[in-house]
């Protein structure tokens, strides 16, 4: 039996972001497969830009290791030249341009972007794989399972949550979520971020 | 000196380690109208010598002072007024056009306007790409570029090879030595933005060949608004009478 190609749900993935009180979170899932086979269970789909910036990267896989390669070369030469870390809503510009240079042949991913901007303020958007900004002021999020993560985080989040009401609602809409996606799933990775700290957990949910 | 010899090709080098062409460049810099910049505490402001061949020019029509961005603006000084038939002042559109565009190229990438460090140092590498190419010739001008970021009120000057620096206040073209002596006297770090536009008006007053009015000096301000202007005619008028 064969299954109709989703070149978006190759892979698998669950990605979201939620805004708190001076403070983002950003989590992920863990699986990656090859179409209904789990292949690894321990798959990076986050990124650290710099300290204050992390993205998130959906879709493809090769494609979100690529992007992401790319990405780190253009802020590093950026950090050399202007002597600064790059703001969210700078960066999130450039992911945008980027994948728009790819209109007729774009790379099969959907980021989430998520940073403390000026005053440490937190910053979270989200795009199409052809670069149209999605900015929200509560929470985004990607991948396979990005229905039943709309539903999850809008019925679990509040406004001005603090860091560790913040890391239980993202974990508990993100596990929950997952559960109902056969294509993501295998736990989850948490960063919970935070103008003097950056704090990195992993979730343990249904191994299925 | 053996230098005459190598004069001939600018990517050569003579004897004594110059490049005769910039060597010359810079001459025809020195020799062009004054023009000097100020950075204040709260603002930076440019200004220079308008000298017109005869009063038949129509003075509202020449602009030696362009804005690169809203917040970037920049001056040139040039080798002489027949050099604007030889290809001098010419040569400063051609650098204005590239600038503004680099600047816009930037803002289209990132969303944000180009830092003053950054547009200063893509024209530069535009000028130094030209003292380094097959068939062309440096850029006969200098420029002084005032700007305002994040990084607060800044002043560069850009020279024909290339290289730029960061100035308190400066000068180019004639009259160079005397303006800068006057500038070191009357330069202090908490000059605010005014007292700064009377301080570039008298220093160009010190070697001015005539009387200075509001038709024979081009004044451009930054203020901590950040939006660069070029003053007009009668505001000109206004600091002129604060100095008398």
């Amino acid at each position: 039996m064969s299954v109709k190609l989703q070149i978006f749900e190759y892979n698998g993935s669950a990605l979201v972001a939620m805004v708190g009180k001076n403070c983002f979170a950003i989590a992920s899932d863990r699986r990656l497969g090859v179409q209904l086979q789990t292949v690894a269970t321990d798959f990076q789909r986050i990124f650290k830009i710099h300290g204050k910036l992390f993205i998130g990267l959906s879709g493809l896989a090769s494609d979100a290791q690529t992007l992401y390669q790319r990405l780190v070369f253009r802020h590093k030469l950026y950090e050399l030249r202007e002597e600064r870390d790059m703001k969210p809503e700078t960066f999130a510009s450039l992911v945008s341009a980027i994948l728009y240079e790819k209109r007729f042949g774009p790379y099969f991913i959907q980021p989430v972007i998520a940073g403390l901007g000026d005053e440490d303020k937190p910053f979270i958007c989200t795009m199409d794989s052809i670069g149209a900004k999605e900015l929200a002021k509560d929470f985004v999020v990607a991948g396979t399972a990005s229905e039943s993560l709309y539903g999850a985080c809008e019925s679990m989040f509040k406004p001005d949550m603090e860091a560790e009401e913040l890391f239980e609602t993202i974990s508990q809409a993100l596990l929950s979520s997952v559960d109902r996606d056969c294509l993501s799933g295998w736990g989850g990775h948490v960063y919970l971020v935070t103008p003097t700290e950056v704090t990195e957990k992993i979730l343990k949910g249904r191994m299925d | 000196m053996g230098d005459s010899q190598y004069s001939f090709s600018l990517t050569t080098f003579s004897p004594s380690g110059k490049l005769v062409q910039i060597e010359h460049a810079l001459t025809a810099v020195g020799s062009g109208q004054t023009s000097l910049g100020i950075k204040a505490a709260n603002g930076v402001v440019i200004a220079t010598e308008k000298k017109l061949p005869s009063i038949l020019v129509d003075e509202t029509s020449v602009q030696k002072i362009q804005s690169l961005t809203p917040n970037i603006g920049v001056v040139y000084s040039i080798a002489n007024l027949y050099s604007l038939c030889s290809g001098m002042g010419p040569d400063s559109r051609v650098l204005i056009r590239k600038s503004r565009k680099q600047a816009e190229q930037y803002y289209r990438l990132y969303k944000e306007p180009i830092p003053v460090t950054q547009l200063v140092r893509e024209t530069a590498t535009v000028m130094q790409e030209f003292t380094q190419s097959g068939g062309v010739r440096p850029f006969g001008v200098s420029l002084l570029v005032a700007g305002f970021d994040d990084k607060g009120p800044q002043l560069y000057q850009v020279d024909p090879s290339g290289s730029y620096f960061s100035w308190k206040a400066s000068a180019m073209g004639k009259n160079v030595s005397n303006a800068k002596t006057f500038l070191e006297k009357r330069y202090t770090d908490d000059m605010e933005l005014d007292d700064a536009v009377h301080t570039a008006i008298l220093t160009l007053k010190e070697g001015f060949e005539g009387q200075i009015s509001s038709k024979n000096i081009e004044i451009g301000v930054i203020g901590s608004d950040k939006i660069f202007k070029v003053l007009t005619p009668s505001e000109i008028d206004d600091y002129l009478q604060e100095v008398e």
